[in-house]
């Protein structure tokens, strides 16, 4: 069974609806990516998917006994509150040393346990945070723009090991991403939000569909070197189409 | 032993240290100082409100904190400027407590005591209260720590990771509210908070984890529920403000010596 069901959700947050019309899965193993503008719900939609926010219409299905590691946009930890990566780690439940030991290796960060979370570099910060997401061997990694602040190849380090750890514990990955041209080429079906799912696909019609480039405009082509074939695919998805599609990028 | 006023002083002192201890870590992770204030100040209400209707001044003053407590937490979440609106509160509450008792005529209370406690007074059944509260707060804390801790760092994380930010919220709103009934006797409603803030922060540069923070911070408290207890009947002082006046002291200590550490790196 998918992991993640929503249909026909809608959410207001102070008064705006955020997102409406929803409706969304994942599979198992999957690799799904979200893009759109700011302001767009992509965050909001993760948190959905948490449950930290509750809808205001519409069903939010989770396989029982689903086990998320999640990866926030951003984690402020205030000066006052003393934090070793090990400890951080055994949040909110205590893992043994062993464990801590490779999910650090995995991470690429092995020797960090006794620092301070305070302490440490962007880059650090993201692998410590993607060390506990993994800890608990989750069926769904979730990240929000978890690459933020990190230089391009540190990026580009990030996502190969994210398509590491897929292959490696076959979990389903659900990120949030501006780096298009990474995310799209990385993933196995990419969703394009703005308060509802403009279109939805593989990388390649993504890229290619109107709405997305209203979105993103033409100049993203260039992410999308990677997938030089075309296709007659045809995609009817909840958006308004607007009659003839453009040619797939070349 | 009991028969001794001073022992009975020292031991609420550090009943009241080694509750404060804990709850007051997350008072400062959070950034609470000021919801602590407001919960403690409403507990003058909670005395008027007992004096009036002749009832358990621990069981008003209880009820006053939570309900004080749970009000700020519930209003925070609607986008209300929560500084302003804490120090609206925290006052509010003080005052109105302050003129509610003087409207309950036929009765001459200390409001001294309330206001700044009076630990020379704690009798053995205040002394049974005192602990009974230590306790649980104890137990309370710590039955939920690793919960807190991971709400505390980030709500979303703590939500994907099955905990409900909520629930811990409200667990910590309770043992606020039982701490404050508790230590109203021995430090009063106007330096509760003082209690809850300065032993943590003294102890935050001899700490590597949260956990060591909580341990160092309920010694702090205890040493200086202990000295001050001492130097209140050394100097003649009022006992409640000298033992925050001792805190601050080791306050003041601890970031000289964190400040000559960093100097010397």
């Amino acid at each position: 069974m998918n992991l993640v069901e929503i249909s026909d959700l809608s959410l207001r947050l102070g008064g705006n609806t955020v997102l409406h019309n929803i409706d969304f899965e994942i599979c198992p193993g999957e690799i799904v990516t979200i893009v759109g503008p700011n302001g767009s719900g992509k965050s909001t939609l993760l948190r959905v998917i948490v449950g930290a926010l509750q809808p205001a219409s519409g069903r939010v299905d989770r396989r029982d006994r689903l086990r998320i590691g999640y990866v926030p946009q951003r984690l402020h930890i205030d000066a006052t509150l003393p934090m070793t990566v090990k400890r951080f780690l055994g949040l909110p439940r205590r893992v043994g040393r062993d464990k801590v030991r490779v999910a650090l290796e995995q991470a690429g960060v092995p020797d960090l346990g006794e620092r301070q979370m305070t302490g440490l570099s962007g880059g650090q910060f993201q692998r410590v945070l993607l060390a506990r997401a993994l800890l608990d061997h989750p069926d769904l990694l979730i990240l929000d723009e978890a690459a933020q602040g990190l230089d391009q190849p540190g990026t580009a380090r990030f996502y190969r090991q994210i398509e590491d750890v897929r292959r490696s514990f076959g979990c389903a990955v659900l990120m949030v991403s501006h780096d298009l041209h990474v995310v799209m080429s990385a993933s196995d079906r990419v969703i394009c939000l703005n308060g509802h799912i403009c279109c939805q696909g593989e990388p390649e019609q993504v890229a290619s569909a109107p709405e997305y480039r209203a979105l993103f405009g033409e100049g993203t082509e260039g992410a999308l070197a990677l997938y030089r074939h075309h296709h007659g695919h045809r995609h009817d998805h909840l958006c308004d189409d607007t009659g003839e599609r453009p040619e797939a990028a070349q | 032993m009991l028969d001794d006023f001073m022992v009975r002083a020292a031991l609420a002192g550090l009943g009241v240290a080694l509750a404060a201890a804990p709850l007051g870590c997350f008072v400062v992770w959070r950034r609470m100082a000021y919801f602590g204030d407001a919960t403690a100040h409403a507990a003058i209400l909670g005395v008027a409100i007992s004096l009036a209707l002749s009832i358990s001044v621990l069981a008003c003053v209880l009820t006053v904190s939570i309900v004080m407590a749970l009000t700020v937490s519930t209003l925070s979440g609607r986008g209300y400027a929560m500084d302003t609106l804490l120090g609206v509160l925290a006052h509010s509450a003080l005052a109105v407590g302050l003129v509610a008792v003087s409207f309950v005529s036929g009765v001459r209370i200390d409001l001294m005591a309330y206001l700044f406690g009076d630990i020379l007074a704690v009798r053995p059944y205040d002394l049974a209260i005192i602990w009974s509260g230590a306790v649980l707060v104890l137990i309370l804390i710590g039955w939920r720590w690793s919960a807190l801790l991971t709400a505390t760092l980030n709500q979303d994380l703590a939500y994907a990771a099955g905990v409900d930010p909520k629930r811990e919220q409200l667990v910590l709103i309770v043992a606020l509210a039982i701490v404050v009934a508790v230590a109203i006797k021995v430090v009063g409603v106007l330096l509760i908070a003082a209690m809850l803030i300065v032993p943590a922060a003294t102890a935050r540069p001899f700490s590597r984890t949260p956990e060591a923070l909580a341990v160092i911070a309920g010694l702090i408290g205890g040493l200086a529920s202990l000295a001050g207890l001492l130097a209140a009947y050394r100097f003649n002082t009022p006992t409640g403000p000298t033992i925050v006046s001792v805190a601050a002291v080791l306050f003041l200590l601890s970031t000289l010596v964190s400040a000559l550490r960093v100097a010397q790196k």
